[in-house]
């Protein structure tokens, strides 16, 4: 067997890789602003939003 | 009121799409002529006759209106163009009715075969495609783009972007589905489970799906209420998905451009692994998607409360975003797809467990303060009752995508019954619980014809599913029970006719329970027909009304 970590594969090897710790850190930043206390307001009112059509 | 005098002409959208349509025409015409196999000379034809009526209506379209489009608002108000939702609303009943009546008749020959009459366009073969694409994408469709087009101008307070553009969209569908419903019972078909339709009905579907997704887009993007409302999100994921999945499936290479056969570009497990993931994500994103869109917006408006959580609603939508995508290889466990694909599949359909029943609580707790309406109002109930089946059978899912679970469920009626609690409780009853809040709402009735009716719909309805359901349990256990029994001698105990046997009590409630289901569906169509005929026209507020002089 050959050496495996040429540049090739390591860039491969991170492309499909890095899609996990990404997707990860992109759905922990939407818990992270869903549940931020700033936003709670908001949200509050989007809650309400089917009910204050005319 | 002075009107400023407009000289009257076509935009350049009725002129452009009259060409375009005259040019079809002509087109359609020609290849009808040339065409290699009967069935695309039908559909030529058809096509051909579509265009010239399209190009008919568009200027006589012209020829009625004033000079001046609809405005975007009047007295400060937003002028909703409720015209082609009336169009959806109508034909999603229609082909509801149809769509189950096909099922009837299917489920009728699996327990009574003489039912196919030997001929080759009633055969089961046929008949099965067009009742799966008549409920999903015909029924569910339709109610899809009227629900979507009616809450994304009410959330966003603003009318639908386009002219032609919205009614491109529900009468393209529906022919689309035309052709591919008279392409199934005429033997048109590329075997693809829920992808059946020919090259030529695929590309005329990209079009039309391209033009939703516009109109939605555009929509969304004019709006007038800065935050953009959480069904918005699910029907955009759906139309996306929708797009992305249908162009992944179907790339397909026709004998001729003159024929309706082509061979798909995929070959082999790649096929079956693209057809899979279309299939599963076809659940996913229609069927679960959309009508989460429609459950978070009619249940708070029905129920008149507020959504449970909106914060749990935006944790719910991107977890089964990111998680639903992936879920597809359990539909091929065992096969020649490589293992670890396998358990990948079986693990992601596992983790939907969470943003399932997440998205259950929510709809069902945004009740809370209002539980007592579920006895007075049949139409919440029905809406209600719809996300509890949804609970359910997303419960039901992932457990048999376990491979241990899959190993006795898979190719069995179990499947059926499993797709039937989600088909009929979750997406059958929630639509027709938005149909019949948006029928008196666009027709600007008081309310419904008779909630007496509804009532009845609901319970005959839900006796047919809970018979239908428990049918197909029973059946597909036993059958499964009865395909691995080994004799004491190591051979198979029971003969595949023993089995078929053994199943025929089961066909026969289960065709009972369609049958129910079919009768409510029928009770359903009088009301919502009656509601338009008959029904109290709502007040409209005199300000709105009254021409400034």
């Amino acid at each position: 067997m050959k050496a495996i970590l040429t540049l090739d594969n390591l860039a491969s090897g991170l492309v499909t890789t890095i899609w996990t710790p990404v997707f990860v850190a992109i759905f922990l930043a939407i818990i992270a602003y869903a549940f931020w206390p700033r936003n709670k307001a908001a949200f509050d009112e989007a809650a309400h939003l089917p009910l204050r059509e005319e | 009121m002075s009107q400023p005098s407009i000289s009257k002409s076509m935009t350049s959208g009725e002129s452009g799409l009259a060409v375009v349509f005259a040019v079809t025409a002509f087109l359609c015409v020609i290849a009808s002529a040339k065409a290699l196999d009967a069935p695309f000379a039908f559909h030529a034809a058809l096509s051909a006759a579509a265009s010239l009526a399209a190009v008919f209506c568009i200027i006589n379209r012209y020829l009625d209106r004033p000079a001046a489009l609809p405005p975007a608002e009047i007295n400060g108000r937003p002028n909703y163009n409720m015209g082609p939702i009336k169009f959806s609303s109508v034909m999603a009943m229609f082909w509801g009715i149809a769509g189950f009546l096909v099922g009837l008749i299917i489920a009728s020959q699996l327990a009574w075969p003489a039912l196919n009459f030997d001929l080759p366009w009633t055969s089961f073969g046929r008949l099965r495609p067009l009742h799966t694409s008549a409920v999903i994408f015909a029924f569910g469709g339709n109610v899809l783009i009227a629900t979507s087009f009616y809450v994304v101008q009410k959330s966003c307070r603003v009318r639908l972007a386009g002219d032609l553009a919205p009614w491109f969209v529900v009468v393209g569908y529906n022919f689309f589905i035309l052709i591919a419903g008279t392409g199934y019972l005429l033997g048109v078909t590329q075997s693809k489970e829920y992808a059946e339709p020919e090259w030529y009905s695929d590309l005329w579907l990209t079009i039309v799906w391209v033009t939703y997704l516009l109109v939605f887009l555009a929509t969304i993007i004019k709006r007038k209420e800065p935050h953009i409302f959480v069904a918005n999100w699910f029907y955009l994921a759906f139309i996306v998905t929708i797009a992305v999945l249908h162009l992944g499936n179907n790339p397909a290479l026709p004998v001729s451009v003159f024929g309706s056969k082509s061979y798909i570009a995929w070959g082999g497990i790649q096929d079956a692994m693209f057809q899979w993931w279309y299939g599963h994500n076809a659940v996913g994103f229609f069927l679960t998607a959309g009508f989460l869109a429609i459950m978070y917006y009619f249940i708070p408006k029905r129920a008149e409360r507020p959504i449970y959580s909106y914060r749990l609603s935006i944790i719910h939508f991107w977890a089964l975003i990111f998680l639903y995508i992936w879920a597809g290889p359990h539909h091929l466990h065992y096969t020649a797809l490589p293992d670890w694909t396998q358990t990948l599949g079986m693990t992601f359909s596992i983790m939907l467990w969470m943003p399932s029943w997440g998205g259950m609580i929510n709809g069902l707790m945004t009740l809370s303060g209002a539980w007592d309406k579920l006895r007075t109002d049949p139409v919440l109930r029905m809406l209600v009752v719809s996300v509890a089946f949804y609970g359910m059978s997303t419960f039901e899912g992932p457990m048999m995508s376990i491979k241990v679970v899959n190993s006795l469920s898979h190719y069995t009626d179990w499947t059926i019954g499993h797709v039937h609690s989600g088909a009929l409780g979750w997406v059958g009853f929630v639509s027709f619980g938005a149909l019949y809040c948006l029928v008196p709402w666009i027709w600007n009735r008081k309310g419904l014809y008779s909630l007496k009716l509804v009532n009845w719909h609901f319970w005959i309805a839900t006796l047919g599913i809970v018979l239908y359901i428990s049918a197909m349990w029973v059946s597909g256990i036993l059958q499964g029970l009865m395909w691995r029994a080994y004799t004491s001698l190591g051979f198979l105990e029971y003969s595949f006719i023993e089995t078929v046997e053994a199943m025929h009590p089961f066909y026969i409630i289960r065709a009972a329970g369609g049958g129910l289901f079919l009768i409510g569906a029928l009770i359903m169509a009088y009301n919502l027909w009656m509601t338009v005929r008959v029904g109290e026209q709502e007040v409209q507020m005199p300000v709105a009304l009254q021409p400034a002089e």
